[in-house]
């Protein structure tokens, strides 16, 4: 009999910790396919933010890093900038990201440097019990928006695609959800794409992924599938912002 | 291969970017900052035409883990900054000591607190040897007196990181980054290091690396802290190095390093020539401090004048070094002015034991 799927070869065989209906594990797993896909698994470096993605080094079968809270794109430049033959992707959360990271993930899209970050958004501190993060949602209640999130009070949610593909030094940038089979297709061929990217050595490539959070969403597994379509898509429109072609490569 | 001695007139600053490219690091990341600018801007220069590496980065916070990235691959990478840039990378030293990370970092110190002033200051001591940031784990910290000690122990902080998996820092001040000496460039002959098999370099025929600081299971933060902990005992043993300068038939020693040794050296010459048997002890390795060696002196030796440009932060590590029956002293400048070697001379009279009736 053909065999039709399997786990990539580069996830180890143990179960993740993510909680039930968490799109962290769909996430990881698409980016183990690239992996598999390009042959490239004895050639990349992970490098691990912390949140709920620190464990990226449990489940990837590759060398990992671990970054400091927020310097992941710093740190994964300076594993570039050292092995320019090798593949540096980041795995990084929205609080680590859009907020303590956000001045490091700026600077390194706009040097252009030749790596990829997969930015997993959920809107919400998740490691730390639910708090309220840059990308959280006006209206949404978190541990700290108790009331919903103001912007009076509290700013708006940060489109962090749309912010990095003004810059220069993208090659790519993307918004995908993993909410639907059709949106899971389009978030595989985003992030292959931005492992192309590099492997063409095009520059930066950044792929926005909208994750469910159940458990501090305090939604059900198919409730929280739901908000990803109903409220997060709504204000985090899906698409391509940036692609760089042979063309426009400076 | 030896080579040629080749005798140049550099600044401080110049001598420490010479000895990283002949030290074999070609990766440097840095942000802008008085005194230390002579570094990058000689690195920014050489590197390029070597293959190398230079960023200037968008702050401190990103240099320093842009040197961790680096030095993760087995990398020989460094960063240079002065004091208020260098509280910006505390969190960065902690994580690279505790995921066991070797890389050189320059502080050219400054005054402060705050933004203080860019006059040259030892207020960084306490930063540098008790950690600066949070958690149980040293550094490597190494304190050059000369232009020629600025690239003689970057060369040896690079090889004692290496050899530790530790960061190691070289503190110098404004004075010795801006001042030229001339320097004999000789690359020392490089340590026997150990190979770096826990480097991240893609897992080819061999099981995945990884480096991290996060220890949740149980006792396994325990067994690694511990570990840490043996390898600073290991430097303690084998990595001591000071100086001590007429302190054989001493009466009274200065204890100072790096700018104020410099002027205190100057001191102990003075009072020799007056007939004072005085002496000067001085610490080369900050971190790990010599204290056996001025215990050792403190048998004889009961009398100790601590110079700082500070107010008062290596006295303390004098006091726990010296016997209990030794009198330890002390001279401070907080920033803003050097004291001359008269000056000092002044204060080891005020000390010097046949001068006390």
């Amino acid at each position: 009999m053909e065999l039709v799927f399997k786990r990539p070869e580069c996830l180890i065989d143990v179960p993740f910790h993510f909680c039930p209906g968490c799109h962290h594990g769909v996430a990881h797993r698409l980016v183990a396919e690239t992996i598999d896909y390009f042959k490239i698994r004895e050639k990349t470096i992970g490098v691990a933010s912390v949140g709920c993605s620190v464990f990226m080094y449990d489940y990837f079968n590759i060398d990992v890093l671990e970054a400091p809270h927020g310097r992941a794109s710093a740190v994964a430049s300076g594993v570039k900038r050292a092995r320019k033959d090798r593949i540096v992707f980041t795995y990084q959360g929205d609080g680590d990201l859009a907020a303590i990271g956000i001045s490091e993930g700026i600077h390194t899209a706009n040097r252009g440097e030749n790596i990829t970050i997969i930015f997993a958004n959920n809107g919400i501190y998740g490691m730390t019990g639910g708090q309220m993060a840059p990308t959280t949602l006006l209206g949404q209640k978190t541990s700290t928006s108790p009331y919903g999130r103001d912007f009076s009070y509290d700013g708006y949610p940060i489109r962090m695609a749309e912010m990095l593909a003004t810059l220069e030094g993208c090659a790519y940038v993307a918004r995908v959800a993993v909410n639907t089979p059709a949106n899971l297709i389009k978030a595989k061929k985003a992030i292959r794409k931005a492992f192309q990217m590099q492997i063409e050595e095009m520059g930066f490539s950044f792929v926005e992924v909208l994750l469910a959070c159940p458990t501090n969403w305090g939604l059900s597994a198919l409730e929280a599938n739901r908000r990803v379509a109903e409220e997060m898509i709504p204000y985090f429109p899906l698409g391509v912002f940036k692609e760089r072609k042979m063309a426009d490569y400076l | 291969m030896d080579q040629a001695p080749e005798k140049i007139l550099v600044k401080g600053n110049e001598a420490i970017a010479m000895a990283a490219i002949d030290s074999g690091c070609f990766l440097y990341f840095g942000y802008p900052i008085t005194p230390q600018n002579d570094i990058p801007e000689y690195l920014s220069k050489h590197l390029p035409l070597l293959g190398g590496e230079f960023i200037q980065a968008e702050s401190e916070i990103a240099s320093i883990n842009l040197l961790l990235g680096a030095s993760a691959t087995g990398a020989r990478a460094m960063t240079s900054s002065s004091s208020p840039g260098i509280s910006l990378m505390q969190e960065g030293i902690s994580y690279m000591a505790g995921s066991e990370l070797p890389a050189v970092i320059i502080n050219i110190s400054r005054s402060g607190p705050g933004l203080g002033g860019i006059s040259p200051s030892q207020g960084d001591y306490f930063q540098a040897t008790r950690g600066g940031g949070h958690g149980d784990y040293r550094m490597i910290v190494l304190a050059p007196s000369t232009v020629q000690e600025m690239y003689e122990l970057t060369c040896l902080a690079f090889d004692l990181a290496d050899k530790y998996r530790n960061p190691a820092m070289i503190l110098g001040d404004a004075l010795i980054g801006q001042m030229k000496e001339p320097l004999n460039r000789r690359k020392p002959k490089p340590m026997d290091l150990p190979p770096k098999d826990w480097a991240l370099t893609g897992a080819q025929g061999r099981r995945p690396n990884r480096l991290k600081s996060l220890y949740l299971q149980d006792g396994e933060l325990s067994e690694h802290n511990w570990k840490l902990y043996q390898k600073y005992e290991q430097m303690k043993k084998e990595e001591v190095r000071f100086e001590s300068f007429f302190a054989e038939d001493a009466q009274l020693v200065v204890a100072a390093f790096g700018s104020m040794a410099r002027v205190s050296k100057t001191s102990v010459e003075l009072a020799r020539e007056e007939g004072m048997k005085v002496g000067l002890f001085r610490p080369i390795t900050l971190f790990p401090f010599p204290g056996g060696a001025l215990n050792t002196l403190s048998n004889r030796i009961k009398r100790f004048l601590t110079v700082e440009l500070n107010t008062g932060q290596m006295v303390e590590d004098i006091k726990l070094s010296v016997g209990r029956d030794s009198e330890v002293y002390f001279y401070g400048r907080p920033p803003g002015s050097l004291p001359s070697p008269e000056e000092v001379l002044e204060e080891v009279k005020k000390y010097y034991p046949t001068n006390q009736g």
